[in-house]
């Protein structure tokens, strides 16, 4: 794999009222040729103006750029189109065309690109099949539900067979379930054509849910990248353990461990599980030497293939026998113990 | 004194046509000078996908300027240019052409603010789309706002009638020109109330076309 996105050392600041304002600082990052790559952050954080770093649409202060092999950075605004034409977006807003059909819509950046008229047609079909809205190709954008707005985004973006695609918050203005799917589409896209997707949100859940690795943006720098996984598993910066905790419904929050410790007499422990064979065998063993070990919150999930748990337990017995469970299982997992 | 309908009514059907011509021509001519100006306004302005601080500055500066000029003292104002371009200062086509010259700064600002309205989103997806500012203008810009770009013309040519009326002022004619003449100067109340009644059924159509063609393009 190579990197298709290359930031370096990206500054980006704007002029407001005088003052200039540090929206990105020092950037930088590397992105994959066929990744699903997300960045986090909360509204502020720079993340819109990050993506449109990508396709020039804003430029940067300092630093350099390349994707796919230009060099982003150093481009004028009027040799931008043709590169822009080859890197697909997709918006919260969805941003049709309301005055042209969906057909229409879709067809727009062939026309851009120079497609003859026949081509045109037998592409816009096939997107349109591809996203499931064949049979919509003559309803205007108004008479779609925003899931379908989306999909017929994504069939705009895809024309002309991007390398890149980004997507701008393209899940937010959706209800859950309709994300699910939209996220399940760029999943097929980035399956069925490689193409490297670059997913920019404030939902932790869109990042589990789709991306191969993940870089959190916070107040215009990137404080954690990683394998969506590990930063998961062990998230570094205080930014991320935020963003986590919205959607780690497994870890017990203060309240609840205060009321599991009042519940249940004994040391608490919680223990970060991404090693359930591991895990398993230790409490298995700690169990035989008789300490009693009894789950009282928590779960598992998958996330990338993986296991990855947090479990909360309680444990009774002799003293002796307790502190060899602990001590097994912090071999086998990350714990952290309870006090009182 | 009392000048019979016999006589009057030929005069009212030449003036008409003279109003309909000289309405038709500024909104012509004005109508595409004037959608120029909007779109130069628009695209030059800050963040426009044609930004350009002085371009943006100067229209802006020339067009408060022209704008609030009653168009009474606009056509004495003018009057060497008028000379110099129509090649005399009086008459019909004199008239047009003061009427084109306000009629361009005002259509101007309304397209300005008809494109202000279209989502900034949408100018930002068809960029994205590798779009040229050229592509933007005829096939986004447009199309985007050509519902509201209807009414605000519909909205215009109300205006220009309004102006033609006062074309006679420098011999222009017209149907202002004439309720003028042979009605209000020899106190011939109901000649004035039939160019009225004229002038109404006139910007009625109009208005009525208009909302028809807005209907058509908003898909409402």
């Amino acid at each position: 794999m190579s990197a298709i996105i290359e930031f370096s050392q990206v500054t980006k600041s704007f002029q407001s009222k005088g003052a200039p304002i540090t929206a990105l600082d020092g950037i930088d990052l590397s992105i994959e040729a066929g990744e699903i790559f997300g960045i986090i952050g909360y509204s502020g954080a720079g993340k819109s103006t990050l993506v449109r770093l990508i396709n020039g649409l804003e430029t940067a202060t300092s630093g350099r750029i390349v994707v796919d092999g230009v060099e982003i950075t150093a481009l004028k605004e009027r040799d931008l189109p043709p590169v822009r034409s080859r890197i697909g977006m997709i918006f919260q807003q969805f941003n049709l065309l309301r005055s042209r059909t969906i057909a229409g819509n879709v067809e727009f950046p062939l026309k851009v690109a120079g497609w003859p008229k026949a081509k045109r047609r037998e592409r816009v079909a096939e997107l349109l099949d591809f996203v499931g809205l064949l049979s919509r190709a003559y309803d205007h954008p108004e008479q779609l539900s925003g899931g379908q707005k989306q999909r017929v985004g994504i069939a705009r973006a895809l024309a002309v067979s991007p390398s890149v695609l980004l997507a701008d918050e393209a899940t937010s203005a959706l209800d859950p379930e309709t994300t699910q799917d939209v996220l399940e589409l760029l999943k097929r896209t980035n399956r069925e054509f490689g193409v490297t997707i670059v997913v920019i949100t404030h939902e932790m859940d869109v990042i589990r849910s789709i991306a191969d690795r993940v870089a959190v943006l916070d107040h215009g720098r990137l404080v954690e990248t990683g394998t969506t996984f590990d930063v998961f598993a062990e998230p570094k910066a205080d930014a991320t353990k935020k963003f986590l905790k919205t959607v780690m419904r497994n870890r017990p929050d203060a309240a609840t461990l205060a009321q599991l410790q009042r519940e249940h007499p004994g040391r608490l422990v919680t223990a970060q599980v991404r090693d359930v064979a591991a895990f398993g065998d230790a409490l298995e063993a700690a169990n035989e030497r008789g300490a009693r070990g009894r789950i009282v919150f928590g779960g598992f999930e998958r996330l990338q293939g993986q296991e990855l748990g947090s479990v909360t337990l309680s444990f009774s017995g002799e003293d002796a026998a307790v502190q060899d469970a602990i001590d097994r299982l912090g071999a086998a997992a990350r714990l952290e113990e309870v006090h009182a | 004194m009392n000048t019979t309908w016999e006589v009057l009514f030929p005069k009212l059907v030449e003036n008409l046509w003279i109003t309909l011509y000289m309405v038709s021509l500024t909104l012509l001519i004005a109508g595409v000078l004037g959608l120029l100006l909007g779109l130069a306004l628009y695209t030059t302005r800050p963040n426009g996908i044609l930004q350009n601080r002085a371009v943006f500055a100067i229209l802006n500066v020339v067009v408060n300027i022209v704008r609030p000029i009653p168009f009474i003292i606009l056509i004495s104002a003018l009057l060497p240019v008028t000379r110099a371009v129509v090649g005399t200062h009086i008459g019909t086509n004199a008239a047009i052409f003061v009427m084109i010259v306000a009629a361009t700064f005002y259509i101007g600002r309304i397209v300005e603010q008809n494109l202000v309205a279209i989502d900034p989103g949408v100018i930002e997806a068809v960029r994205a789309a590798g779009a040229r500012p050229g592509r933007i203008i005829l096939s986004v810009l447009i199309p985007e706002a050509l519902g509201p770009l209807i009414l605000g013309y519909t909205f215009v040519v109300i205006g220009i009638v309004d102006m033609s009326a006062l074309a006679g002022i420098i011999g222009g004619r017209g149907i202002g020109d004439f309720a003028l003449v042979n009605g209000y100067n020899v106190f011939r109340w109901d000649v004035t109330l039939v160019a009225t009644a004229v002038i109404i059924i006139l910007v009625q159509g109009v208005q009525f076309l208009g909302n028809w063609l807005a209907r058509k393009a908003l898909r409402y």
